[in-house]
């Protein structure tokens, strides 16, 4: 009986549990409509797919954490930027890979900087700043990216699909990452700053934190994470396109959300991101499979999001 | 001046004299000056552009943008954001298309419905305490997809007295000019002048304050939001009348848009301060700097340099920063 409710209070401070909940329930329901066929499949193609989901939405949750108001709609740019970087640098050449990679998350900690620059300086709301900039962003892409068809380099292509013993290597990467990521926050000053300012920014200043570091550190880093995205994004689907970025506009929010992370800020949840990016590629396949189309999808997703942040409820935040 | 500030000046009588402020009178004629400054650059690239021909193709998308972003404005006055409105005018847009040719009550109840569910959604936010970034981005999903059930393929037919009305010819003023100040009319009427719109602006400022002195905030959300999904709705109807097909996705950059026209215009984004005249405007001028780099061949700013037109996004976020900044230094200088 104790054993239970020490279950139960677990469930309650650990919110990411549903995620995976959810995305094993769905993912068995997919399994039997599809008679029992490619459940193992299945699951390392959202292994695989869920790697770029987590890479941006890493960036996003540190940026929501840092409390209310604090969101970048920056990021769909950026990705479609940096996906152009990469490959013009990169130009096909298996020498220039890391070159280009590195080039991409310049790109994407240059757009992160502005950011920032815009909400200290013109004193606006980050979502105002990264709006604006992003329309800014995307021009600069499509003048850039203009009549781009560069293939990426064969080494770079493998490299991003490449798969041991059925695991994507990039998932296993973005994994460290994310790792890395909750080490951050729970055991640098950097990530407990970030906590901190997200509960209580005054209490934070008062409690002598540089408010505007920590604010521009995570502006940087969300920058610099989507510009990775961007980079790998191209070599996953085999060129550069300016659109390969829209669906993480509201893709990394929705999964910062579904994963556990506090809106209100002060909380994050690295391994919600997980979880919800691989249930809502569950879903997508769920639904695929079906043969219900992507109308019923995008319903679906909606719902589950509403669902979701009804449920958790909390306090006021964001807006 | 603070929402609860403005309600109680507003509410006390008569009005205390108001002394002449320099500072607020730039930052509330910048809206209408950005506007002109766009409309004396597009004069500079082709003056035959400002003429009843030039503003009747350069304004007709201006309609249905200015609907939407005073449909955004209504969710800003009390302090929140709606990401969903750009889905939900194509969700719309395809009802119109589908329906309201040929089964016009069917048409109809649907876009009453989806009134009724905006309202809803309002008094969800107010009764759970939701962030609205968060409810109304699951709801972007619902409406997309709903658009996406109904009218899988792009196409469909407007009816034909929504054509007609999107395109009368109103002698001398061009109809979508007229469109918008009837509009910025009706909004400044409803949002500032009556006393449910003093409400409204005070829940932005101050929800605690407005709750105390006896109104209902879940009347007040429910009513924000309702009124969101009417203008919403109108925006589709002449999204529709302009373009006379609909696509799910049609709109999607009407979301971003809203937002941007409604900041533009010198709406704060917390504490119910907006300006409904000047989001109309702010419309506009976002809507004419994107046409205008379409639209016309632009001299060359340096040698070997144009404005390629791939940057009509690109002059909609440089201006609206631009806007800002001097926005900033205003502010900067009385504080």
């Amino acid at each position: 009986m104790s054993g239970q409710l020490a279950a139960l209070s677990r469930l309650r401070t650990r919110p990411w549990i549903w995620s995976f909940l959810g995305a094993a329930l769905v993912w068995a329901l997919a399994v039997i409509l599809a008679g029992g066929h490619g459940a193992w499949s299945v699951i390392t193609t959202a292994i695989a797919f869920s790697a770029f989901t987590v890479l941006v939405g890493l960036g996003q949750m540190f940026v929501i954490t840092l409390g209310p108001g604090n969101i970048d709609l920056s990021l769909p740019a950026n990705i479609g930027l940096a996906s152009a970087v990469a490959m013009k640098v990169m130009d096909g050449s298996d020498g220039r890979i890391a070159l280009g990679l590195l080039a991409a998350v310049a790109a994407g900690l240059v757009i992160g900087i502005v950011n920032y620059l815009l909400i200290r300086l013109l004193r606006i709301p980050p979502l105002i700043a990264t709006l604006s900039s992003s329309f800014v962003i995307r021009s600069v892409g499509i003048s850039y990216g203009r009549g781009l068809q560069i293939k990426p380099p064969l080494a770079f292509a493998d490299l991003v699909v490449a798969r041991l013993g059925g695991i994507s290597v990039l998932a296993v990467l973005v994994l460290l990452l994310s790792i890395l990521a909750g080490v951050v926050l729970a055991r640098t000053v950097y990530g407990r700053s970030v906590l901190a300012v997200g509960q209580n920014i005054r209490a934070a200043r008062l409690a002598g934190l540089s408010v505007r570091r920590v604010r521009f550190l995570t502006y940087a880093l969300c920058g610099a994470l989507g510009g990775l995205c961007g980079a790998l994004l191209a070599g996953f689907t085999g060129g550069s396109s300016l659109d390969v970025g829209a669906e993480y506009l509201l893709t990394s929010i929705a999964v910062v959300v579904i994963g556990g992370t506090s809106v209100a800020g002060g909380m994050a949840n690295v391994p919600g991101l997980w979880g919800a990016a691989l249930m809502l590629f569950m879903i997508a396949t769920l639904l695929n499979s079906s043969g219900l189309g992507i109308g019923v999808r995008d319903l679906m997703t909606g719902l589950i999001i509403i669902a979701v942040i009804t449920l958790a409820g909390g306090r006021r935040s964001l807006r | 001046m603070s929402g609860p500030a403005a309600l109680a000046a507003e509410v006390r009588s008569p009005r205390p004299p108001r002394q002449f402020n320099a500072r607020r009178l730039f930052r509330t004629a910048l809206p209408a000056l950005s506007l002109i400054i766009v409309l004396l650059a597009i004069r500079d690239f082709n003056p035959r552009a400002i003429s009843y021909f030039g503003f009747n193709l350069m304004l007709n998308l201006a309609v249905p943008v200015a609907l939407a972003t005073v449909a955004q404005l209504c969710i800003i006055t009390v302090s929140d954001l709606d990401l969903s409105i750009g889905n939900y005018v194509g969700f719309i847009a395809c009802v119109t298309t589908t329906w309201l040719p040929t089964r016009p009550w069917l048409g109809a109840a649907v876009i009453l419905g989806s009134i009724v569910v905006y309202g809803a959604l309002g008094a969800l936010v107010q009764l759970r305490q939701l962030p609205s970034i968060v409810v109304t981005l699951g709801m972007s999903f619902v409406w997309l997809g709903l658009a996406l059930l109904i009218r899988p393929q792009p196409g469909g037919t407007a009816p034909s007295w929504l054509a007609g009305f999107m395109g009368v010819h109103v002698p001398f003023v061009p109809f979508p000019i007229v469109a918008a100040v009837v509009l910025a009319i009706v909004m400044h009427i409803v949002l500032m002048k009556t006393a449910f719109g003093a409400v409204l602006r005070g829940a932005g400022g101050n929800p605690a304050a407005v709750a105390r002195s006896g109104w209902s905030l879940l009347r007040v959300k429910t009513t924000a939001y309702a009124m969101a999904g009417v203008l919403g709705s109108l925006s589709g109807l002449a999204l529709v009348g302009v373009s006379s097909s609909a696509e799910a996705n049609m709109a999607d950059g009407y979301t971003l848009l809203s937002i941007a026209g409604a900041i533009l215009g010198g709406a704060e984004f917390v504490g119910g301060r907006i300006s409904p005249v000047g989001a109309v405007i702010g419309a506009l001028t976002l809507q004419l700097a994107a046409v205008a780099l379409n639209f016309f061949q632009l001299p060359e700013l340096l040698p070997g340099f144009r404005i390629p037109p791939e940057w009509q996004v690109g002059a909609q976020g440089l201006i609206l920063i631009l806007i800002l900044a001097v926005r900033a230094l205003i502010n900067r200088g009385e504080a």
